[in-house]
Protein backbone atom coordinates (compact mmCIF):
# COMPACT_ATOMS: atom_id res chain seq x y z
CA UNK A 1 0.00 0.00 0.00
CA UNK A 2 1.20 3.33 -0.86
CA UNK A 3 2.11 6.10 2.08
CA UNK A 4 0.81 8.35 -0.39
CA UNK A 5 -1.54 8.15 -3.11
CA UNK A 6 -3.55 11.09 -5.31
CA UNK A 7 -5.59 10.07 -8.19
CA UNK A 8 -6.27 12.36 -10.55
CA UNK A 9 -6.00 15.77 -8.32
CA UNK A 10 -6.80 19.35 -10.04
CA UNK A 11 -6.34 22.37 -8.61
CA UNK A 12 -8.60 25.18 -10.27
CA UNK A 13 -8.01 29.00 -8.69
CA UNK A 14 -10.14 31.72 -9.26
CA UNK A 15 -8.00 34.92 -10.63
CA UNK A 16 -10.75 37.25 -9.84
CA UNK A 17 -14.23 38.32 -11.19
CA UNK A 18 -14.00 37.52 -15.12
CA UNK A 19 -10.58 36.45 -15.27
CA UNK A 20 -10.19 32.58 -16.52
CA UNK A 21 -9.20 30.12 -13.56
CA UNK A 22 -5.93 28.98 -13.00
CA UNK A 23 -4.99 25.17 -13.20
CA UNK A 24 -2.20 25.08 -10.21
CA UNK A 25 -2.30 20.95 -10.84
CA UNK A 26 -3.96 18.86 -13.72
CA UNK A 27 -4.38 15.18 -13.00
CA UNK A 28 -1.72 14.34 -11.11
CA UNK A 29 -1.68 11.25 -10.16
CA UNK A 30 0.89 10.12 -7.46
CA UNK A 31 2.22 6.85 -5.25
CA UNK A 32 4.84 6.98 -2.57
CA UNK A 33 5.89 3.39 -1.27
CA UNK A 34 7.13 3.24 2.35
CA UNK A 35 10.36 3.78 3.47
CA UNK A 36 10.98 5.71 0.58
CA UNK A 37 13.04 8.86 -0.21
CA UNK A 38 10.67 11.24 -2.70
CA UNK A 39 12.07 14.51 -4.57
CA UNK A 40 9.64 16.59 -6.39
CA UNK A 41 11.77 18.81 -8.54
CA UNK A 42 9.70 21.29 -10.49
CA UNK A 43 10.34 25.40 -11.35
CA UNK A 44 8.35 28.08 -9.21
CA UNK A 45 4.73 27.98 -10.00
CA UNK A 46 5.04 24.40 -10.69
CA UNK A 47 2.42 23.04 -8.36
CA UNK A 48 4.95 21.58 -6.03
CA UNK A 49 3.53 23.65 -2.80
CA UNK A 50 -0.30 23.29 -3.66
CA UNK A 51 0.31 19.36 -3.82
CA UNK A 52 2.12 19.51 -0.43
CA UNK A 53 -0.70 22.11 0.67
CA UNK A 54 -3.30 19.40 -0.40
CA UNK A 55 -1.49 15.98 1.11
CA UNK A 56 -1.79 18.02 4.75
CA UNK A 57 -5.18 19.73 4.63
CA UNK A 58 -4.78 22.69 4.23
CA UNK A 59 -6.33 22.74 0.91
CA UNK A 60 -8.92 20.84 -0.69
CA UNK A 61 -8.61 19.31 -4.55
CA UNK A 62 -10.55 20.60 -6.82
CA UNK A 63 -10.97 17.51 -8.31
CA UNK A 64 -9.69 13.75 -7.52
CA UNK A 65 -8.61 11.88 -4.41
CA UNK A 66 -5.76 12.45 -2.67
CA UNK A 67 -4.93 9.95 0.92
CA UNK A 68 -2.51 9.47 3.04
CA UNK A 69 -2.02 5.93 4.99
CA UNK A 70 -5.34 4.91 2.73
CA UNK A 71 -7.59 8.30 4.24
CA UNK A 72 -8.37 10.99 2.96
CA UNK A 73 -5.83 13.90 3.35
CA UNK A 74 -8.60 15.83 5.08
CA UNK A 75 -9.13 13.70 7.37
CA UNK A 76 -7.96 14.89 10.91
CA UNK A 77 -7.01 11.96 12.63
CA UNK A 78 -4.55 10.81 10.12
CA UNK A 79 -2.69 13.69 10.84
CA UNK A 80 -1.09 11.83 14.05
CA UNK A 81 1.13 9.76 11.79
CA UNK A 82 2.37 13.21 10.05
CA UNK A 83 5.39 15.59 9.96
CA UNK A 84 5.25 18.22 8.04
CA UNK A 85 7.97 21.44 7.46
CA UNK A 86 6.47 24.05 5.51
CA UNK A 87 8.48 26.70 3.39
CA UNK A 88 10.14 29.42 4.53
CA UNK A 89 8.16 28.60 8.28
CA UNK A 90 6.97 31.46 10.04
CA UNK A 91 6.18 30.15 13.94
CA UNK A 92 5.38 32.16 17.10
CA UNK A 93 8.02 34.03 17.58
CA UNK A 94 7.23 35.04 21.29
CA UNK A 95 7.70 31.14 21.93
CA UNK A 96 10.81 29.50 23.32
CA UNK A 97 12.05 26.79 21.56
CA UNK A 98 10.91 24.23 24.13
CA UNK A 99 7.57 25.99 24.65
CA UNK A 100 7.18 26.02 20.71
CA UNK A 101 7.83 22.16 20.60
CA UNK A 102 5.47 21.57 23.80
CA UNK A 103 2.86 23.34 22.09
CA UNK A 104 3.12 21.04 19.19
CA UNK A 105 3.52 18.22 20.96
CA UNK A 106 0.14 18.98 22.59
CA UNK A 107 -1.47 19.01 19.63
CA UNK A 108 -0.86 15.01 19.47
CA UNK A 109 -2.07 14.50 22.64
CA UNK A 110 1.19 13.96 23.81
CA UNK A 111 1.97 13.41 27.73
CA UNK A 112 4.47 16.00 29.38
CA UNK A 113 6.89 13.57 29.98
CA UNK A 114 6.78 12.33 26.44
CA UNK A 115 6.79 16.32 25.11
CA UNK A 116 9.97 16.56 27.47
CA UNK A 117 11.53 12.93 26.63
CA UNK A 118 11.07 13.97 22.79
CA UNK A 119 12.04 17.76 23.05
CA UNK A 120 15.05 17.36 24.17
CA UNK A 121 16.40 14.42 22.20
CA UNK A 122 15.05 16.90 19.01
CA UNK A 123 16.81 19.68 20.13
CA UNK A 124 19.82 17.76 20.78
CA UNK A 125 19.11 16.37 17.16
CA UNK A 126 19.00 19.03 15.47
CA UNK A 127 21.80 21.26 17.11
CA UNK A 128 19.37 23.71 19.17
CA UNK A 129 20.28 22.41 22.92
CA UNK A 130 21.97 24.99 24.10
CA UNK A 131 19.15 27.88 22.67
CA UNK A 132 15.74 25.78 24.40
CA UNK A 133 14.98 28.50 26.54
CA UNK A 134 15.64 31.68 24.07
CA UNK A 135 12.48 32.93 22.21
CA UNK A 136 12.17 32.33 18.43
CA UNK A 137 12.86 35.91 17.71
CA UNK A 138 15.89 36.02 18.43
CA UNK A 139 16.68 32.71 16.31
CA UNK A 140 18.71 32.68 12.79
CA UNK A 141 17.05 31.60 9.81
CA UNK A 142 19.12 28.29 9.95
CA UNK A 143 18.27 27.83 13.48
CA UNK A 144 14.36 28.07 12.49
CA UNK A 145 14.81 25.94 9.62
CA UNK A 146 16.24 23.56 12.60
CA UNK A 147 13.28 24.35 14.85
CA UNK A 148 10.97 24.17 12.10
CA UNK A 149 12.16 20.23 11.76
CA UNK A 150 11.95 19.41 15.09
CA UNK A 151 8.72 20.59 15.86
CA UNK A 152 8.12 18.54 12.61
CA UNK A 153 9.42 15.26 14.33
CA UNK A 154 8.16 15.95 17.45
CA UNK A 155 5.76 13.33 16.98
CA UNK A 156 7.84 10.42 15.53
CA UNK A 157 5.72 10.88 12.31
CA UNK A 158 5.95 7.41 9.61
CA UNK A 159 5.98 9.90 7.09
CA UNK A 160 7.82 13.40 7.09
CA UNK A 161 6.93 16.13 4.12
CA UNK A 162 9.06 18.65 4.06
CA UNK A 163 8.19 22.12 1.25
CA UNK A 164 11.63 23.34 0.19
CA UNK A 165 13.77 22.13 3.26
CA UNK A 166 16.92 23.42 2.12
CA UNK A 167 15.68 26.86 0.32
CA UNK A 168 18.00 29.53 2.24
CA UNK A 169 20.34 27.39 3.98
CA UNK A 170 24.13 27.52 3.64
CA UNK A 171 25.73 25.00 2.16
CA UNK A 172 26.82 23.26 5.50
CA UNK A 173 23.03 23.71 6.47
CA UNK A 174 22.10 21.93 3.20
CA UNK A 175 24.35 19.02 4.04
CA UNK A 176 22.62 19.05 7.57
CA UNK A 177 19.43 18.70 6.08
CA UNK A 178 20.38 16.13 3.36
CA UNK A 179 22.17 13.69 6.07
CA UNK A 180 19.11 14.49 8.35
CA UNK A 181 16.13 12.62 5.76
CA UNK A 182 18.84 10.17 5.24
CA UNK A 183 18.73 9.31 9.17
CA UNK A 184 14.69 9.80 8.96
CA UNK A 185 14.90 7.12 6.02
CA UNK A 186 17.26 4.50 8.27
CA UNK A 187 14.74 5.40 11.06
CA UNK A 188 12.04 3.76 8.71
CA UNK A 189 9.80 6.81 7.71
CA UNK A 190 8.65 7.98 4.25
CA UNK A 191 10.00 11.25 2.78
CA UNK A 192 8.79 13.46 0.49
CA UNK A 193 10.09 15.91 -0.12
CA UNK A 194 9.86 19.31 -2.76
CA UNK A 195 13.18 21.09 -4.09
CA UNK A 196 14.62 23.38 -7.15
CA UNK A 197 18.00 22.71 -5.97
CA UNK A 198 18.43 19.14 -8.53
CA UNK A 199 21.79 18.47 -6.33
CA UNK A 200 20.32 17.71 -3.26
CA UNK A 201 17.35 15.50 -4.58
CA UNK A 202 20.04 13.37 -6.98
CA UNK A 203 22.07 13.04 -3.63
CA UNK A 204 19.30 11.38 -1.48
CA UNK A 205 16.42 10.30 -3.21
CA UNK A 206 15.27 6.92 -3.96
CA UNK A 207 12.46 8.20 -6.67
CA UNK A 208 11.69 11.90 -8.28
CA UNK A 209 9.17 13.52 -9.96
CA UNK A 210 9.12 16.23 -12.39
CA UNK A 211 6.71 18.78 -11.58
CA UNK A 212 5.84 21.06 -14.82
CA UNK A 213 2.88 23.43 -15.09
CA UNK A 214 1.05 21.38 -12.68
CA UNK A 215 1.41 18.44 -14.87
CA UNK A 216 3.85 15.35 -13.53
CA UNK A 217 6.22 14.59 -16.61
CA UNK A 218 8.17 12.42 -14.99
CA UNK A 219 8.59 9.79 -12.40
CA UNK A 220 11.04 6.85 -11.47
CA UNK A 221 14.42 6.18 -10.29
CA UNK A 222 16.76 8.79 -11.78
CA UNK A 223 18.30 6.70 -14.41
CA UNK A 224 14.44 5.87 -15.08
CA UNK A 225 14.39 9.33 -15.91
CA UNK A 226 17.72 10.28 -17.45
CA UNK A 227 18.72 9.34 -21.09
CA UNK A 228 21.95 7.97 -21.75
CA UNK A 229 24.76 10.22 -20.70
CA UNK A 230 22.32 12.67 -19.46
CA UNK A 231 22.89 14.02 -15.93
CA UNK A 232 19.77 15.03 -14.11
CA UNK A 233 20.09 18.75 -14.27
CA UNK A 234 20.14 17.72 -17.75
CA UNK A 235 17.21 15.66 -18.11
CA UNK A 236 14.82 18.22 -16.21
CA UNK A 237 16.01 21.84 -18.04
CA UNK A 238 15.54 19.28 -21.64
CA UNK A 239 11.87 18.39 -20.41
CA UNK A 240 11.03 21.26 -18.63
CA UNK A 241 11.96 23.26 -22.62
CA UNK A 242 9.92 20.52 -24.08
CA UNK A 243 6.86 21.74 -22.70
CA UNK A 244 7.60 25.41 -23.01
CA UNK A 245 8.41 24.86 -26.70
CA UNK B 1 -7.98 19.05 24.94
CA UNK B 2 -6.36 20.21 22.35
CA UNK B 3 -8.41 23.44 21.85
CA UNK B 4 -7.15 23.94 25.36
CA UNK B 5 -3.30 24.03 24.77
CA UNK B 6 -4.14 26.86 21.25
CA UNK B 7 -6.16 28.59 24.20
CA UNK B 8 -3.11 28.68 26.77
CA UNK B 9 -1.09 29.81 23.69
CA UNK B 10 -3.09 33.02 22.45
CA UNK B 11 -3.47 33.93 26.21
CA UNK B 12 0.83 33.59 26.08
CA UNK B 13 1.02 35.66 22.79
CA UNK B 14 -0.68 38.57 23.95
CA UNK B 15 0.85 38.67 27.56
CA UNK B 16 3.69 38.97 25.94
CA UNK B 17 2.69 41.51 23.47
CA UNK B 18 3.99 45.28 24.67
CA UNK B 19 0.42 47.05 23.70
CA UNK B 20 -1.65 44.89 25.90
CA UNK B 21 0.78 46.54 28.37
CA UNK B 22 0.62 50.17 27.20
CA UNK B 23 -3.50 49.97 27.10
CA UNK B 24 -3.67 48.36 30.08
CA UNK B 25 -1.45 51.00 32.30
CA UNK B 26 -3.47 53.99 30.15
CA UNK B 27 -6.68 52.67 30.82
CA UNK B 28 -5.48 52.31 34.77
CA UNK B 29 -3.82 56.10 34.76
CA UNK B 30 -7.58 57.32 33.25
CA UNK B 31 -9.41 55.18 36.01
CA UNK B 32 -6.94 56.51 38.96
CA UNK B 33 -6.82 59.88 37.32
CA UNK B 34 -10.94 60.11 37.74
CA UNK B 35 -9.92 61.01 41.53
CA UNK B 36 -8.50 64.25 40.31
CA UNK B 37 -12.06 65.02 38.43
CA UNK B 38 -14.20 64.69 41.32
CA UNK B 39 -12.59 67.36 43.00
CA UNK B 40 -14.54 69.48 40.48
CA UNK B 41 -17.58 68.24 42.28
CA UNK B 42 -19.21 68.53 45.42
CA UNK B 43 -20.56 65.63 46.88
CA UNK B 44 -20.13 63.56 44.38
CA UNK B 45 -16.84 62.40 43.98
CA UNK B 46 -18.02 58.32 44.15
CA UNK B 47 -20.38 58.40 41.37
CA UNK B 48 -17.43 60.79 39.21
CA UNK B 49 -15.07 58.05 39.75
CA UNK B 50 -17.36 55.19 39.09
CA UNK B 51 -18.90 56.49 35.96
CA UNK B 52 -15.33 57.25 34.36
CA UNK B 53 -13.78 54.16 35.91
CA UNK B 54 -17.01 52.25 34.20
CA UNK B 55 -16.53 54.16 30.96
CA UNK B 56 -13.06 53.77 30.92
CA UNK B 57 -12.86 49.67 31.45
CA UNK B 58 -15.63 49.86 28.55
CA UNK B 59 -14.02 51.72 26.07
CA UNK B 60 -10.18 49.61 26.76
CA UNK B 61 -11.64 46.20 27.17
CA UNK B 62 -13.90 46.91 23.24
CA UNK B 63 -10.32 48.17 22.10
CA UNK B 64 -8.61 45.24 22.93
CA UNK B 65 -11.62 42.64 21.95
CA UNK B 66 -11.76 43.84 18.32
CA UNK B 67 -7.97 44.78 18.07
CA UNK B 68 -6.87 41.59 19.68
CA UNK B 69 -9.85 39.55 18.11
CA UNK B 70 -9.16 40.78 14.55
CA UNK B 71 -6.05 39.36 14.20
CA UNK B 72 -6.67 36.02 16.25
CA UNK B 73 -6.90 34.08 12.96
CA UNK B 74 -6.11 37.08 10.39
CA UNK B 75 -2.44 37.17 11.76
CA UNK B 76 -2.23 33.46 11.81
CA UNK B 77 -2.93 33.39 7.75
CA UNK B 78 -0.61 36.54 6.92
CA UNK B 79 1.95 35.27 9.05
CA UNK B 80 1.71 31.54 7.99
CA UNK B 81 1.63 29.91 11.12
CA UNK B 82 -2.00 28.33 10.71
CA UNK B 83 0.14 26.26 8.40
CA UNK B 84 1.82 24.59 10.66
CA UNK B 85 -0.90 23.86 12.98
CA UNK B 86 -3.27 22.77 10.89
CA UNK B 87 -1.39 20.51 9.23
CA UNK B 88 -1.43 18.60 13.26
CA UNK B 89 -4.33 16.43 13.97
CA UNK B 90 -7.02 19.63 15.48
CA UNK B 91 -9.70 20.27 13.98
CA UNK B 92 -10.48 23.38 11.85
CA UNK B 93 -13.66 24.43 14.85
CA UNK B 94 -11.31 23.04 17.88
CA UNK B 95 -8.57 25.46 16.28
CA UNK B 96 -11.32 28.11 16.26
CA UNK B 97 -12.75 27.37 19.53
CA UNK B 98 -8.82 27.49 21.18
CA UNK B 99 -8.27 31.18 19.77
CA UNK B 100 -11.66 32.25 21.04
CA UNK B 101 -11.14 30.86 24.71
CA UNK B 102 -7.76 32.65 24.69
CA UNK B 103 -8.57 35.95 24.08
CA UNK B 104 -11.43 35.70 26.33
CA UNK B 105 -9.19 34.60 29.22
CA UNK B 106 -7.11 37.28 28.11
CA UNK B 107 -9.81 40.28 28.26
CA UNK B 108 -10.58 38.20 31.92
CA UNK B 109 -7.51 38.99 33.21
CA UNK B 110 -7.47 42.43 31.44
CA UNK B 111 -10.67 43.35 33.32
CA UNK B 112 -10.44 41.78 36.75
CA UNK B 113 -7.75 44.44 36.57
CA UNK B 114 -9.14 47.41 35.65
CA UNK B 115 -12.11 46.65 37.92
CA UNK B 116 -9.31 46.32 41.07
CA UNK B 117 -8.05 49.50 39.90
CA UNK B 118 -11.42 51.12 40.56
CA UNK B 119 -12.07 49.64 43.35
CA UNK B 120 -8.42 50.54 44.55
CA UNK B 121 -9.21 54.38 43.30
CA UNK B 122 -12.61 54.52 45.11
CA UNK B 123 -11.43 53.61 48.31
CA UNK B 124 -8.51 55.67 48.40
CA UNK B 125 -10.72 58.72 47.91
CA UNK B 126 -13.14 57.43 50.64
CA UNK B 127 -10.24 57.46 53.02
CA UNK B 128 -9.18 60.91 51.71
CA UNK B 129 -12.61 62.55 53.01
CA UNK B 130 -12.31 60.41 55.81
CA UNK B 131 -15.30 58.20 55.19
CA UNK B 132 -14.90 54.00 55.59
CA UNK B 133 -12.64 52.64 52.82
CA UNK B 134 -14.64 49.29 52.60
CA UNK B 135 -18.00 51.08 51.74
CA UNK B 136 -17.77 51.31 48.17
CA UNK B 137 -20.31 49.99 45.89
CA UNK B 138 -20.67 46.53 45.43
CA UNK B 139 -23.01 46.34 42.23
CA UNK B 140 -20.25 47.67 40.11
CA UNK B 141 -19.34 44.28 39.62
CA UNK B 142 -23.05 43.47 38.38
CA UNK B 143 -21.81 46.08 35.45
CA UNK B 144 -18.43 44.86 34.91
CA UNK B 145 -20.05 41.39 34.33
CA UNK B 146 -22.22 43.21 31.28
CA UNK B 147 -19.59 44.76 29.98
CA UNK B 148 -17.65 41.38 30.13
CA UNK B 149 -20.90 39.50 28.26
CA UNK B 150 -20.54 42.75 25.56
CA UNK B 151 -16.73 41.95 24.97
CA UNK B 152 -17.22 38.54 24.69
CA UNK B 153 -19.67 38.96 22.15
CA UNK B 154 -17.28 41.70 20.01
CA UNK B 155 -14.75 39.24 20.32
CA UNK B 156 -16.87 36.60 18.30
CA UNK B 157 -17.74 39.38 15.66
CA UNK B 158 -13.77 40.36 15.21
CA UNK B 159 -13.37 36.22 15.21
CA UNK B 160 -16.08 35.83 12.49
CA UNK B 161 -14.35 38.91 9.99
CA UNK B 162 -10.94 37.54 10.87
CA UNK B 163 -12.09 34.29 9.15
CA UNK B 164 -12.38 35.86 5.74
CA UNK B 165 -10.96 39.03 5.67
CA UNK B 166 -7.83 40.73 6.28
CA UNK B 167 -6.90 42.28 9.11
CA UNK B 168 -7.49 45.94 8.60
CA UNK B 169 -10.72 45.19 6.96
CA UNK B 170 -12.04 42.92 9.98
CA UNK B 171 -11.38 45.59 12.47
CA UNK B 172 -13.01 48.24 10.39
CA UNK B 173 -16.48 45.98 10.14
CA UNK B 174 -16.48 45.03 13.85
CA UNK B 175 -15.78 48.66 14.49
CA UNK B 176 -18.67 49.54 12.72
CA UNK B 177 -21.02 46.56 14.03
CA UNK B 178 -20.01 48.37 17.77
CA UNK B 179 -21.24 51.49 16.83
CA UNK B 180 -24.63 50.21 14.77
CA UNK B 181 -24.72 47.91 17.96
CA UNK B 182 -25.04 50.69 20.50
CA UNK B 183 -27.13 53.08 18.17
CA UNK B 184 -29.79 50.43 16.71
CA UNK B 185 -31.91 50.51 19.66
CA UNK B 186 -32.64 54.16 19.10
CA UNK B 187 -32.71 53.94 14.88
CA UNK B 188 -35.36 51.87 15.85
CA UNK B 189 -37.08 54.27 17.68
CA UNK B 190 -36.83 57.08 15.33
CA UNK B 191 -37.90 54.38 12.61
CA UNK B 192 -41.48 55.20 13.59
CA UNK B 193 -41.51 58.68 12.41
CA UNK B 194 -39.55 57.72 9.09
CA UNK B 195 -41.79 58.64 5.96
CA UNK B 196 -40.16 56.08 3.55
CA UNK B 197 -41.06 52.47 3.90
CA UNK B 198 -37.99 50.98 3.04
CA UNK B 199 -35.75 53.28 5.18
CA UNK B 200 -37.90 52.29 8.64
CA UNK B 201 -37.85 48.22 6.99
CA UNK B 202 -33.75 48.65 6.55
CA UNK B 203 -33.26 49.94 9.79
CA UNK B 204 -35.52 47.14 10.84
CA UNK B 205 -33.60 44.42 9.57
CA UNK B 206 -30.57 46.20 11.01
CA UNK B 207 -31.75 45.79 14.14
CA UNK B 208 -33.07 42.28 14.31
CA UNK B 209 -29.49 41.10 12.57
CA UNK B 210 -26.89 43.11 14.66
CA UNK B 211 -26.61 42.77 18.69
CA UNK B 212 -28.15 45.21 20.59
CA UNK B 213 -25.41 45.74 22.50
CA UNK B 214 -27.37 48.94 24.40
CA UNK B 215 -28.37 45.87 27.08
CA UNK B 216 -25.24 45.36 28.03
CA UNK B 217 -25.11 49.12 29.32
CA UNK B 218 -26.17 49.30 32.64
CA UNK B 219 -23.61 51.72 33.76
CA UNK B 220 -26.39 54.70 34.26
CA UNK B 221 -28.37 52.03 36.52
CA UNK B 222 -25.67 50.95 39.09
CA UNK B 223 -24.01 54.09 39.18
CA UNK B 224 -27.42 55.89 40.32
CA UNK B 225 -28.42 52.82 42.59
CA UNK B 226 -31.43 51.59 40.39
CA UNK B 227 -32.28 48.20 41.06
CA UNK B 228 -32.41 45.69 38.47
CA UNK B 229 -33.82 42.40 38.38
CA UNK B 230 -31.94 39.66 38.22
CA UNK B 231 -34.58 38.20 35.46
CA UNK B 232 -32.51 41.02 33.32
CA UNK B 233 -29.05 39.17 33.91
CA UNK B 234 -30.30 36.02 32.83
CA UNK B 235 -32.25 37.06 29.46
CA UNK B 236 -29.34 39.03 28.85
CA UNK B 237 -26.80 36.24 29.47
CA UNK B 238 -28.57 33.86 27.43
CA UNK B 239 -29.01 36.73 24.44
CA UNK B 240 -25.27 37.00 24.13
CA UNK B 241 -24.35 32.79 24.99
CA UNK B 242 -26.78 32.81 21.38
CA UNK B 243 -25.52 35.43 19.27
CA UNK B 244 -22.16 34.27 20.24
CA UNK B 245 -23.12 30.74 19.31
CA UNK B 246 -24.28 31.38 16.07
CA UNK B 247 -20.84 34.02 15.57
CA UNK B 248 -18.59 31.36 16.30
CA UNK B 249 -20.74 28.66 14.01
CA UNK B 250 -20.80 31.06 11.58
CA UNK B 251 -16.99 31.82 11.41
CA UNK B 252 -16.11 28.17 11.60
CA UNK B 253 -18.63 27.23 8.68
CA UNK B 254 -16.46 29.78 6.34
CA UNK B 255 -13.37 28.76 8.16
CA UNK B 256 -13.54 25.04 7.59
CA UNK B 257 -14.02 25.41 3.88
CA UNK B 258 -11.16 27.75 3.16
CA UNK B 259 -7.66 26.89 1.53
CA UNK B 260 -4.57 28.21 2.68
Amino acid sequence: MGVIKTKGITKEYGAGLGQKRIKALDRLDLEIKEGEIFGVLGPNGAGKTTTIKILVGLMRPTSGTAQIFGKDCNNTKVRSKLGFLAESPYFYEYLTASEFLAFYGQLFDLSKNEIKQRSSALLKQVGLESSANLQLRKFSKGMLQRIGIAQALINNPALVILDEPMSGLDPIGRKEMRELILSLKAQGKTIFFSSHIIHDVEVICDRVGILVNGKLLAVGQIDEITQEKETLEESFIRIVQEVSA
Amino acid sequence: MKWRAVAINTFKEVMRDKIFYNLLIFALILIGGSILLATLTLGEQSKIIMDFGLASINLFGVLMAIFLGVSLVSKEIEKRTLYTVLSKPIGRTEFLLGKYAGLLLTLLVNTSIMIAGLYLTLMLNQFRWGLPVLSVEPRLVEAVFMIYLELCLMTAVALLFSTFTTTTLAAMFTLSTYLIGHISANLLAMSEKFAVRSTALLVKVIYYTLPNLSNFDIKGQVVHKVPIEPSYFLLTSAYAVLYITLLIGTAAFIFKRRDF
